[in-house]
């Protein structure tokens, strides 16, 4: 099988897998009980924090561990918000985010809160011009994704961390799912707040997720129950997943320059090789001489995600493509996996601009360590070999 | 100016006279092991003073290293030039060009040590600041209270320039003033302690009393991050010794004195500190007390504590407020770790209403009743586990589960 899903979930590491193994087998006490067993477990949690502050260099106490990056944006959106209701009752985000970004807000217009979704250029870029414009002095949180889970692209975070730093009574949230691992997160540069991870897009375990939150925030909790993570998130920890996410964390961290540089030259190539079927139209930022976008300036953050390619077939159904690159043993998607089984056209392509055909004909090509230039050319060729298949069947998605 | 040597400034040991070349060897080897991990820098010993040659390495970060070495006064950047006056005068406007911000005013000070040098050092001020004032027109000299003052030392080996006076940490090289044991609670103040200690150039072993089962297991581990902490500063690991005082601390709460409780135990600690201080030649005990912070830091309740044993007592912090302590305690890295929310054995079995003005003879009524008191202390002593913690001594975070595990 070729895997080209990466945005939707890796492949576990080895070490990563033994690292849960282990520890299943040996630490099994609560990590809560008072006893030995359970001062062991409880160790092996504090150490696993540790090691995770290292890699993003910021405090042990900031970090918290959620079921996953879902639970962490939720936690982070509903739990800013509810907590400091009292400042304000303004949010911000962008019209691009993750559907656990999105509908959190959409459930805080319910209780009453006030919410701007900001809109994007088109290449799914919000604008920090936007960000300011937006602000009141009843905005209590900024929430923009670091890099886009459908189109990949980059969100400009220094910018608007920089105009955030000016009003400490508005916090910045980012969901990091997509971007750690594949582009620098610089939390305390950018001032961010509150940042949502999650270890199955990094190589580690599923059912396990970060949040991040900088000291002195304080959030409302979403549930209760026996104060564990400092009340934050109660709930028993689950330490195996919690020590092979810090190792799956700490070594994406470390990798990351050297994988970029990597995937940035595999996506030019693919971006070429996309541009070369006049049937398919490229969605979101770089091109096959500039995969990242950043216009050759060695400065300027990239616009594009290292990892990720999306195109659309206009008047093909996407699921269709899927299914016939999966016939050449080719695993790919068509917007993010969370929504896919809905035949909505993608919102995320609609907030960039695409007409109704375009928007919903998307396909997305993610790809991680384990591809090389082989890889890549046998994905290229399959393209065109299915492009070439479906063209006689072509017909307009609304007949 | 990229600095390419940095001067370093022995303090208070400079005045010790015959002692002196102990002094500077001890000096020596803990700037030697503080220079460890910069494999390019090397040293030179002058009188009275070191010179880093830093051969590419980084300067911050010996400069932040040197500044938790004790016995060092101060110390500079230079930069080092042959002893000939052109020469001289192109360093000093290259130094002058390195500085952060331009000043407005500036005097020059010149010392001539190489006496040879054909020109004295009014001279030498004179020639050196004509240059600089060429190279920066809008600069004036002021000779009373410049902004910056650039120092010129001409030495046999070489001249040096330099602007930037740092502060060290001054006191002694650790160990050059005879070894004493630390008593080691686990709250601020004590970590505190050991450090003064310790920068006064004493050796410390530290001692901690437990009384599990009452007290956890991570009181003991807190402590041994707090002696990791000291070991830091010390250079080498450092003795802690771990004596059990569940038994002592449990025939007390059986003598129905509540509020003399807290006194009868410290002068059990003392007197068990005392022993081990003996069995390793240690002349000193010294304790993170405060006057009157709490009951037993009364000047009446130290007085009857105090009595208990022969050895000077050492209390670095008596006279101060804890505001500061927390701020030193801050500044060398143990508050985090001191604050951390375990119960030592002084913590518990708090009466509601220590006594703070206890008799010394009701006191010592009250211990010839504890049966087997002196047999308990023994035994404490005899039962004392002694564990040597480094800087590199895993702490108990680090020693969780296995390493290939993160």
């Amino acid at each position: 099988m070729y895997y080209f899903d990466h945005c939707a979930s890796t492949p576990p590491l080895p070490e990563v897998i033994r690292t849960m193994a282990e520890v299943m087998a040996e630490h099994y006490a609560n990590p809560s009980s008072l006893h030995r067993g359970g001062a062991e477990a409880a160790k092996l949690l504090e150490r696993a924090r540790a090691v995770i502050a290292g890699a993003f260099g910021t405090e042990a106490g900031e970090w918290f561990f959620t079921s996953g990056g879902t639970e962490s944006n939720n936690l982070a959106v509903v739990g800013a918000a509810r907590q400091y209701r009292s400042r304000g009752n303004h949010l911000i985000t962008s019209a691009v985010e993750h559907p656990s970004v999105l509908e959190p807000f959409r459930m805080l217009e319910r209780e009453g809160f006030r919410v701007t979704y900001l809109p994007v250029d088109g290449c799914g870029v919000v604008s920090p011009e936007a960000v300011e414009a937006a602000l009141t002095d009843e905005t209590t949180l900024v929430s923009v994704m670091h890099v886009n889970n459908e189109v990949g692209s980059v969100q400009p975070l220094a910018a608007i961390g920089s105009l955030l730093h000016r009003r400490p009574r508005t916090l910045f949230h980012v969901d990091g799912v997509q971007s750690i691992g594949k582009l620098p997160v610089r939390l305390r540069e950018w001032g961010v707040d509150l940042l949502a991870a999650s270890a199955h897009k990094v190589g580690g375990p599923r059912g396990i997720g970060l949040l991040y939150k900088r000291e002195g925030v304080r959030l409302a909790p979403l549930m209760g129950g026996g104060g564990q993570e400092g009340g934050v998130r109660p709930g028993t920890e689950n330490v195996p997943a919690i020590v092979a996410a810090a190792k799956a964390f700490r070594l994406a961290v470390e990798s990351q320059k050297q994988r970029a540089g990597r995937m940035y030259r595999l996506r030019g190539k693919l971006l070429a090789c996309v541009a070369a079927i006049p049937e398919l139209v490229l969605n979101g930022g770089g091109s096959a001489d500039d995969p990242a976008g950043t216009g050759g300036s060695e400065e300027k953050e990239p616009a594009a995600a290292p990892h990720i390619v999306h195109f659309s077939y206009p008047g093909m159904k996407p699921e269709v493509f899927v299914h016939m690159l999966e016939k050449h043993r080719i695993l790919a998607s068509t917007k993010s996996a969370c929504s896919s089984k809905d035949d909505k056209p993608s919102a995320v392509l609609e907030a960039m601009g695409a007409d109704r055909e375009r928007a919903a004909s998307g396909i997305r090509i993610s790809f991680g360590d384990e591809h090389g230039d082989a890889e890549l050319e046998w994905l290229c060729g399959m393209l065109g070999q299915v492009v070439k298949k479906l063209k006689p069947l072509e017909r307009k998605m609304n007949e | 100016m990229k600095t390419d040597m940095i001067l370093v400034r022995f303090g208070e040991l400079t005045v010790k006279g015959r002692n002196r070349g102990q002094f500077e060897k001890r000096m020596v080897e803990q700037v030697k092991r503080m220079l460890r991990p910069f494999p390019n820098a090397s040293i030179e010993r002058t009188y009275g003073r070191l010179y880093i040659s830093l051969n590419g390495e980084a300067y911050e970060e010996i400069a932040a290293k040197l500044k938790d070495v004790f016995g060092i006064v101060s110390f500079s950047p230079v930069r080092r030039t042959e002893s000939e006056l052109e020469a001289i005068q192109a360093a000093a406007v290259d130094v002058m060009r390195a500085l952060p911000k331009e000043p407005e005013t500036f005097k020059v000070s010149a010392r001539r040590v190489l006496k040879a040098f054909p020109h004295n050092s009014q001279e030498m001020n004179h020639l050196v600041g004509s240059s600089v004032l060429r190279a920066f027109p809008a600069l004036k000299v002021d000779v009373r209270t410049p902004e910056v003052e650039l120092r010129v030392e001409i030495q046999p080996e070489g001249t040096y320039i330099f602007s930037e006076v740092v502060p060290g940490a001054g006191g002694f090289p650790f160990g050059t003033n005879g070894k004493a044991m630390l008593m080691l609670s686990g709250g601020i103040d004590s970590p505190v302690a050991g450090y003064l200690a310790m920068r006064k150039g004493l050796e410390i072993e530290a001692v901690h009393f437990h009384s599990y089962p009452f007290t956890s297991e991570q009181a003991k581990e807190k402590v041994i991050e707090l002696a990791r902490r000291l070991a830091y500063y010390s250079g080498k690991a450092i003795k802690l010794h771990l004596v059990s005082f569940t038994e002592i601390q449990t025939a007390f709460t059986q003598s129905n004195q509540d509020h003399l409780i807290i006194t009868l135990m410290r002068r059990s600690m003392l007197r068990i500190a005392e022993r081990l201080a003996e069995r390793s030649g240690a002349l000193g005990i010294v304790s993170g007390d405060s006057l009157g912070q709490v009951a037993s830091q009364t000047l009446s309740s130290m007085n009857v504590i105090g009595r208990t044993v022969g050895l000077p007592l050492l209390r670095p912090l008596i006279m101060t407020d804890k505001n500061d302590i927390i701020r030193m305690a801050e500044r060398i890295g143990t508050y985090k770790t001191s604050i951390l929310p375990y119960e030592d054995c002084c913590t518990l079995f708090v009466p509601k209403s220590p006594s703070t003005n206890p008799n010394l003879k009701v006191v010592e009524k009250v211990e010839s009743f504890v049966p087997r008191l002196s047999d308990m202390i023994e035994e404490a002593v005899a039962g004392t586990e002694t564990i040597h913690v480094s800087e590199q001594t895993p702490a108990g975070l680090l020693s969780a589960g296995r390493e290939d595990w993160f």
